[in-house]
């Protein structure tokens, strides 16, 4: 028994170090001195200097975020609309609006992206930012509405009337009694939206104007003509920024379920 | 509320960002550059180099799938039966997947390259340089870390649910530990394994970002391929024909895994 529970730790140790280890590397070697990728030089903070410094990170950076929050808060107020008006529709009708939202998520993103590509080359548009956000908005409705058509099942239809009966608008009655208990959905999904605009490399590549580069593009571009250190630093902010929001919302999400579970016992 | 006009702009989405793209996917993949049909972009898969880097793309995300199964698994297993902190070391095992795609690729270029971090190191003891980068070895790899994720968490999602009354009264019929495992929640579990084989098979199958970072350009897959004739080589036509035989592939593999599926839930 001490045996097994033994290896078993080994093994879930060796898995853990699997996953780590190429991201801690990227972390050492951004206060590396020198820029050689297999040796030690010396520790440094001048990669960090560099980084702010450089132009083209800044300005893949400034791109991911506007593409990111953009495509997140559109296709979280469409996705959101769409998982309201479902119950009003029939089984078939549903059933074929939820089996086209199966589509973008189980396409792989290659076709999806170079798919895009042709019709707006065929549609005379331009490839731009726009083309690139229109894109993103596109494969991140499906997870939107993954994460809001539970929330609104649940719920059902009996608050919204109960609300209308004892005289609420329907404007009142749905920011007041339907929006907030939906909240917590509609929020999982914006954040899910967020993180899969801000991962895309591929979608991104096939749909984006000349000169426009996102920190994937930037990255993949890099990766022919040589990597630089500034990207390592890069790696280990955009690391520590995305496990102190996970942390964060991990907290936010479990206080709100705490603060849920006091009131439901309260009434 | 509950409007049924809320799902007009949906619909808009869908046809303009799915339905329409997908149509001009086809019409370019079944007609010539002149705009005449022709199957002549769908057969270009039988020529030599295509139907080489088809099979490499089944083969290496095929070994890929397999990794991943073997891996995660007992993983899921022994997650099943941690009883503190459970929530964080799941968070442990599902927090490189929120770093960017693109940088954990380049992480394993890192270490791979041959003036890179493990040759490095195999320097410094004293032992001889090994090339490790640009091999089928560091693709699959490669494969196996971005994807890994992808598999572990619908498995660890079906069988955390599993209730611990059935693997109990297992034990009380009898049945030993590996039978526990085989017979109980092995057959349990197998919509996670079905949802985590689609969802890591379809993006081996068709990257092309890992096999550039990793195989060095040298190793061309189907994805390099049909990549190479959008951006390099100019041949829109013969790109989306490449493309629909991969859709093809795609849907198969669905497919069969979709009836294994059923077999497994009706064994259940």
């Amino acid at each position: 028994m001490k045996k097994h529970s033994v290896l078993k730790k080994v093994y879930m140790a060796l898995i853990i170090l699997f996953l780590y280890a190429p991201i801690l590397t990227l972390m050492v070697l951004s206060f590396n001195e020198g820029r050689t990728m297999g040796k030690w030089t010396g520790f440094s903070l001048h990669w960090y200097e560099d980084m702010f410094a450089d132009e083209d990170i800044m300005d893949a950076l400034k791109n991911t975020v506007i593409i990111a929050l953009v495509s997140a808060v559109v296709s979280t107020v469409i996705g959101t609309l769409f998982c309201l008006a479902l119950p009003r529709l029939n089984n078939k009708v549903r059933s074929v609006f939820l089996a086209l939202n199966n589509i973008p998520l189980l396409n792989a993103d290659i076709v999806t992206g170079l798919s895009l590509m042709l019709m707006f080359v065929a549609f005379g548009i331009t490839l731009s930012m726009g083309t690139v956000i229109l894109a993103h908005i596109t494969f991140c409705i499906p997870y939107v509405v993954l994460s809001v058509r539970p929330k609104v099942r649940q719920l059902g239809m009996t608050h919204y009337e109960a609300a209308l009966d004892l005289g609420a608008t329907p404007w009142v009655a749905f920011f007041k009694v339907v929006l907030p208990e939906l909240r917590s959905g509609i929020f999982s999904g914006f954040l899910m939206a967020f993180t899969m605009s801000v991962d895309d490399f591929i979608v991104t590549h096939f749909t984006r104007g000349a000169g426009i580069n996102t920190l994937s593009t930037m990255i993949y571009g890099q990766v022919r003509i040589g990597i630089r250190p500034t990207v390592y630093a890069l790696s280990t902010i955009v690391f520590v920024v995305v496990f102190i929001l996970l942390i964060a919302s991990n907290i936010i999400s479990g206080k709100s379920a705490t603060v849920k579970a006091r009131r439901k016992a309260e009434s | 509320m509950n409007k049924r006009s809320f799902t007009a702009p949906y619909i808009i989405w869908i046809i303009g960002g799915t339905l329409i793209p997908l149509a001009m996917m086809f019409y370019y993949g079944l007609t010539d550059e002149s705009g005449t049909w022709t199957l002549q972009n769908i057969l270009a898969i039988f020529e030599p180099g295509n139907l080489r880097a088809l099979w490499k793309s089944l083969l290496y995300s095929a070994a890929c799938t397999v990794v991943c199964l073997l891996l995660s698994y007992p993983i899921a297993l022994i997650l099943r039966n941690v009883k503190r902190a459970k929530g964080v070391i799941v968070f442990i095992f599902l927090l490189p997947m929120w770093v960017n795609f693109l940088l954990r690729t380049m992480a394993w270029q890192v270490l791979l390259e041959k003036g890179g971090v493990i040759n490095g190191i195999l320097g410094w003891i004293g032992l001889p340089k090994a090339r490790l980068i640009n091999t089928p070895g560091a693709i699959i790899m490669g494969m196996v870390y971005d994807f890994l994720p992808f598999m572990l968490l619908p498995i660890n999602n079906v069988l955390s649910k599993v209730p611990n009354s059935l693997t109990e009264a297992a034990y009380d019929l009898g049945a030993s530990k590996t039978q526990v495992i085989t017979k109980v929640l092995l057959p349990l579990s197998v919509p996670g394994i079905v949802s985590g084989i689609t969802m890591v098979f379809v993006p081996a199958l068709t990257t092309f970002v890992i096999s550039n970072m990793l195989g060095g350009g040298k190793i061309l897959l189907i994805g390099n391929i049909i990549e190479q004739e959008f951006t390099v080589g100019d041949n829109w036509n013969l790109g989306a024909g490449l493309s629909i035989v991969m859709m093809i592939f795609i849907l198969v593999s669905m497919a069969f895994i979709a009836k294994f599926d059923k077999k497994g839930e009706g064994l259940a």
